[in-house]
């Protein structure tokens, strides 16, 4: 069983693939549920505290935004967990003011520089490209540690 | 700035989206009440949530899945369920993270199609899957190239 990374790290569809085909999602909500689990002092909404972007230092330099390494705080241990990544391409809804471009950016450049295996896909916009989509991803996925190839 | 201790420190929450023609969540609730054994179980306008131990949680999932495996998705949960930061009944609004569900339940039965489809595939197959566009970007290069033929 592989720890997969997935990106967008909040997305139900991948999380729900890589879970079905035996291995193990690296979420975004692990980290959080980490945070939320771990009594100290209150910090709402996401308990991330003045350490989290100290943390981040690890994977950001100290000009980078605090709001960058705050994330990498959340990204960078992941990352550096990943045995594999499946990455979905310029999604949408992982750009706003609940995302962040350039951590965005970072992580991308992280995962890629691990030299990890890796799955780059687009979202499928019919029903043909979900076929080959979910395919695409089992066969990745049995070809790793403990997959059904 | 306050102490905080957590509430349901130890558990697991997961998140079961039901995207089906032949279930709704309410069907899904049922048989999930009837299956719980204390695990707390939330009932959804797309699905459930589920919160307890992580062996009891995966128990219920299993069985659960079994029902209408190419149309139930399950994904993690950070906060639990009802948790004030993220609750919309404290918050107004959608909650957040509710729009990357939409996006992603808006595709969903495609996926779906991919999972039903499995079987029938040779495991020969290549498959061929939407793959990234590679636009080429504007070269270092090629710019300082365009900056200096300007200046000149």
């Amino acid at each position: 069983m592989a720890k997969v990374f997935i990106y967008p790290t909040t997305s139900l569809i991948l999380s729900d693939l890589v879970a079905r085909f035996g291995h193990t999602p690296l979420s975004a909500a692990l980290q959080i549920r980490d945070r939320i689990q771990t009594p100290g002092l209150e910090s709402p909404p996401l308990q991330i505290t003045p350490e989290g972007p100290k943390k981040g230092l690890r994977w950001a330099a100290v000009e980078v935004p605090s709001g960058v390494r705050g994330r990498m705080s959340l990204y960078g241990p992941m990352i550096e967990e990943a045995e594999a990544a499946i990455i979905i391409n310029n999604p949408d809804f992982s750009f706003g003011c609940m995302g962040c471009a350039r951590t965005n950016e970072l992580i991308n450049f992280l995962i890629r520089k691990r030299k990890v295996p890796i799955l780059d896909l687009e979202y499928p916009v019919n029903d043909e490209e979900g076929v080959e989509f979910v395919a695409a991803i089992k066969r990745f996925l049995d070809g790793l540690n403990g997959g059904a190839a | 700035m306050t102490q905080y201790s957590p509430r349901y420190a130890g558990t697991v929450t997961k998140y079961i989206f039901v995207e089906s023609p032949d279930m709704t969540p309410s069907d899904l609730a049922i048989r999930a009440y009837e299956i719980s054994q204390g695990v707390m179980i939330k009932e959804t306008c797309f699905g459930l949530q589920v919160t307890g131990n992580e062996d009891d949680v995966n128990r219920i999932i299993d069985s659960l899945r079994m029902l209408d495996p190419s149309h139930i998705f399950v994904k993690d949960r950070g906060f639990p369920p009802g948790d004030s930061r993220r609750c919309r009944a404290n918050l107004g609004g959608a909650r957040p993270g509710y729009f990357g569900h939409e996006f992603e339940i808006g595709l969903i039965r495609r996926v779906s199609k991919g999972l039903e489809s499995l079987p029938a595939r040779k495991p020969k197959d290549t498959p061929h899957p939407p793959a990234p566009s590679r636009v080429r970007k504007l070269d270092a290069a090629r710019l300082k190239k365009i900056i200096d033929s300007q200046e000149s």
